[in-house]
């Protein structure tokens, strides 16, 4: 393995753990935003808010990595991909911001038009959010952004099948993690209703991303053939494994065991990231710009590396803290506050 | 098809737009700084504060100190999410805006941001562990909880202003046939620039922090609000800031020592200077025209004594600079009178404070005392943004440094301007959020506020009432 290689595997680790946290937290504010009528959502939105958070922050940052990561590292792909795409990133950006702020001033009233401004653009932006990073990987994954300075097209590069395709995935994926995980979180607080009314989400969500995938691979295989061999080819095993892993989680759910349907669930996204990124291998950018093309010289790849191991000595511990304070207190208060 | 079209049609109604691309990095990054001082500033004030309220020598618990920590763990926990809101378009806006930069430097240039990135994951976790926690861990873990916050804090505003630093003195690498070659990461961190602005910087950020909470309790005592609370409410932050103030000057020195060594063009921007010469004076004010400075006040050597602290030093002018390549002479130095100015008065107040205690233990008996207070956190903040104005505008039409031309980084897609119009509407909403959240904070010291806190049970978001 290459140093370049090893840095590129890094950072899809932080993509992917980005997808799981991050996603999950898109995905709570989809479910807020079906919840209903205040009165009706009541409970449920109680449930997804407890759920996000003093992790919310932390959640957000593996973003942050994997940007930094990637213009540090191979800077040509990044510039490429943001100059095309920055319409759908300062959307994506746009909606951040309303969904940070709407996260961030939430307690901050008691004044109920405020409090639904506040709710509605934390739930609208949570679904546009992943939406417009659901395309710029669409993109990126049918070849649309050239290498060079806003090279490629700003518009068609994402309003495309492939990026649309991308887009429904990503929000669906989210609205699929959150509610498997919302699952497990109900049954920690002994809330069978909640329980039952995730559980079935989580079912047909998982459904109807099922049906996308197979409508999808008709889009890849005329709008993306060099991903679509990829992904039939080296990729099978792991879209075979998401695959088995999603409707492990579904059967999971269905036999009330929501723990371990939050870990398939977590696998079944985990290997469609994956699945795309040995499809895509050697290409950073198809159909041109090759890992080793894009990386940086070995002096700043090993300055990376190190920099990264003992970025991460320090992160994890820290985090696996966070996680375990907020879990530890989680059950506390779901034992006084059985119902 | 009729999507090409339309790209057609932007590019065609636009020809360049490296004024909004500009105008879409300064205010976005105008605003994050103001709000990131309080991510460097804060954690300390709030540790301190935690620390001063737990029983101690048989003595209770400071039930005041206990409710400001209380107040600003809250008022730094929303600030936080706000910075990391708005850090995070910058980081976009570095890739949208100027992917020239970043094609061809980012292997050197974006070290210091993974590093930064580091750093404010840990202080986001521990933001967490620290406001979520704090009944629930013990009292001496919780304390302690807040040492890496502090940490992380002026960890990050170091490895960001290290990457600033390296557009202004661009070290750890060659340039052979047009390619970048031979980069070293650490040397381009550690650059000429980076230990003086990064001191000069995270001093900034304490000053910015101290004047700017004490100036919400000056304006509550000129209202008449003087218990103990307002008192040391105003009292902790301002001897913090009021100790920065005099050092910060000392580093004001240090720091134009270093532009005139290593950006000589700018430093003759900052002082308005057009022709070299020697025994320069120090001109303060007026407008250059026609290579001229008009109605600046002159202090005779001035110039001179301030950069070799010899009367008869030399001092290159921006004669030196090829017309072509000199930086907007107005905006840099006007500017950088701001913050010097600012800056002195500052440390009068300062002095003020040190006298009556130094007489009295106590504060200043006129109101114009507090006053004076009300206004510092204003004045802190303007001295901070015309500082980068001054930095950054000076360092025009380099975006780094006699290396790469600004306007050839910029990005070339077409419309990037309307992304400067949404950007500035959206901060405008965010501005006005951020103020009312605030205001909120004060006297609400139960309420949980802070997104990170635990809910309260009757709080909810969405939810009614
Ligand atoms: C509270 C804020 C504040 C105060 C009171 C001062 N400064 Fe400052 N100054 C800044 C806040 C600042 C800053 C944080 O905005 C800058 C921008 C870039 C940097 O590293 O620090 C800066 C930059 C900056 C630069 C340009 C550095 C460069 O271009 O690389 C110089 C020469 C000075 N300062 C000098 C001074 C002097 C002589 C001061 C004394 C009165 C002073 N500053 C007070
Ligand atoms: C570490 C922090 C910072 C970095 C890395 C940084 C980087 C940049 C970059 C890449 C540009 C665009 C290129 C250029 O115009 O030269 C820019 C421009 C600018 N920045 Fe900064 N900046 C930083 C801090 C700040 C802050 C805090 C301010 C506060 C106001 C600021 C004000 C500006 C202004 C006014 C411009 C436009 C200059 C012009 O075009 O005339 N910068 N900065
Ligand atoms: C002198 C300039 C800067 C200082 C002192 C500074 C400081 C900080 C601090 C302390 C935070 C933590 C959040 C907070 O407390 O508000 C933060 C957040 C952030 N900043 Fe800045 N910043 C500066 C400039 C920049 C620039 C130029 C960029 C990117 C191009 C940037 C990107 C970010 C990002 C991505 C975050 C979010 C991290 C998170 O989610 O925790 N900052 N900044």
């Amino acid at each position: 393995m290459t140093a370049a290689e090893a840095v590129l595997a890094i950072m899809w680790v932080g993509l992917t753990t980005y997808a799981l946290f991050g996603g999950a937290d898109f995905g709570a504010g989809f479910w807020d935003l079906l919840a209903g009528g205040t009165e009706r959502g009541r409970a449920p939105r109680r449930l997804i808010e407890h759920s996000i958070g003093p992790v919310w922050e932390a959640n957000h940052v593996w973003l942050i990595f994997v940007l930094v990561v990637l213009w540090t590292s191979f800077p040509p792909a990044f510039a490429a991909i943001a100059s095309t795409l920055y319409i759908p990133l300062t959307l994506a950006a746009l909606g951040m911001i309303a969904r940070g702020a709407a996260f961030a001033f939430r307690h901050s009233t008691d004044q109920l038009a405020f409090q639904r401004l506040f709710g509605a653009s934390f739930a609208f932006s949570s679904v546009t959010t992943p939406f417009f990073l659901g395309t710029i990987a669409g993109a990126v994954a049918s070849g649309r952004v050239p290498p060079g300075i806003a090279a490629g097209d700003v518009i068609t590069s994402w309003l495309n099948p492939t990026s649309m395709l991308g887009g429904v995935i990503a929000v669906g994926a989210c609205a699929y993690l959150a509610a498997v995980y919302l699952c497990s979180d109900a049954q920690q607080h002994h809330d069978l209703s909640l329980l039952a009314y995730f559980r079935a989400r989580a079912i047909v969500i998982a459904l109807l991303l099922g049906g996308i995938a197979l409508v999808g691979i008709a889009v890849l295989r005329a709008d993306a053939p060099q991903l679509f061999n990829g992904l039939i080819s080296r990729g099978l095993p792991l879209i075979l494994a998401s695959v088995a892993a999603g409707i492990g989680s579904i059967l999971l759910l269905a036999r009330r065991r929501p723990g371990l349907a939050r870990v398939a669930g977590a696998l079944a996204v985990t290997a469609v990231i994956w699945g795309w990124a040995v499809a895509q291998y050697p290409y950073l950018l198809q159909p041109e710009l090759t890992v080793q093309a894009a990386a940086a010289p070995e002096t700043t790849l090993r300055a990376m590396l190190i920099s990264l191991v003992v970025g991460a000595a320090l992160v994890v511990p820290s985090l696996v803290f966070l996680f375990t304070l907020f879990q530890r207190s989680h059950s506390e208060t779901s034992q006084t506050a059985k119902h | 098809m009729e999507a090409l079209g339309m790209s057609e049609i932007l590019a065609l109604a636009v020809p360049s737009d490296l004024f909004p691309a500009r105008m879409q990095m300064a205010l976005s990054l105008g605003w994050h700084i103001v709000v990131a001082c309080f991510g460097v500033g804060f954690p300390a004030m709030v540790v301190f504060a935690e620390w001063r309220s737990h029983p101690r020598g048989g003595k209770d618990s400071d039930k005041d100190m206990d409710a400001l920590a209380h107040t600003w763990a809250k008022a730094m926990g929303v600030l936080f999410a706000v910075g990391a809101v708005s850090g995070t378009i910058l980081s976009f806006e570095m890739g949208m805006l100027w992917p020239g930069l970043m094609a061809r430097f980012g292997q050197i240039y974006g070290f210091p941001f993974t590093l930064e990135g580091f750093a404010f994951f840990i202080e986001s976790i521990f933001v967490g562990v620290y406001l979520y926690g704090w009944n629930r861990l013990p009292p001496r873990i919780h304390l302690l909880s807040g040492l890496p916050m502090i940490a992380a804090g002026v960890a990050g505003a170091f490895f960001v202003v290290a990457a600033n630093g390296w557009m202004n003195t661009p070290t750890g690498f060659e340039i052979r046939n047009g390619q970048v070659v031979n980069t070293d990461p650490w040397a381009a961190m550690f650059n000429p620039s980076t230990a003086s602005q990064s001191v000069h910087m995270i001093l900034a950020a304490v000053m910015v922090t101290g004047f700017g909470v004490a100036s919400v309790y000056a304006v509550g005592m000129l209202r008449g609000r003087s218990d103990r609370y307002h008192r040391i409410g105003l009292l902790v932050p301002l001897t913090v800031a009021a100790v920065a103030a005099p050092i910060q000057i000392g580093v004001g020195d240090w720091i134009a020592n270093v532009v005139a060594k290593y950006q000589p063009g700018k430093l003759a921007a900052m002082e308005g200077l057009y022709q070299s010469g020697t025994g320069v004076p120090l001109s303060m004010g007026g407008i250059y025209v026609d290579d001229r400075l008009v109605g600046a006040i002159e202090i005779p050597y001035g110039l001179s004594l301030l950069i070799h602290h010899d009367p008869n030093g030399f001092v290159a002018g921006l004669d030196r600079v090829p017309p072509g390549l000199r930086p907007p002479v107005n905006v840099t130095h006007l500017s950088y009178n701001v913050m010097v100015s600012i800056g002195f008065a500052l440390l009068g107040l300062a002095a003020w404070l040190a006298w009556a205690w130094w007489r009295r233990r106590d504060i200043p008996r006129t109101p114009w005392f507090l006053r004076a207070v009300a206004l510092s956190g204003l004045a802190a903040v303007v001295a901070l943004e015309a500082g980068w104005v001054a930095t950054e505008v000076g360092r025009q039409p380099w975006i780094v440094y006699e290396i790469q031309l600004t306007r050839d980084a910029v990005s070339t897609a077409p419309g990037l301007r309307f992304g400067f119009y949404l950007v500035l509407a959206v901060y405008i909403v965010l501005t006005v959020m951020t103020a009312y959240v605030l205001r909120r904070l004060t006297g609400a010291h139960e309420a949980s506020i802070a997104p990170q806190e635990p809910e309260l049970e009757e709080q909810r978001v969405g939810g009614g009432t």
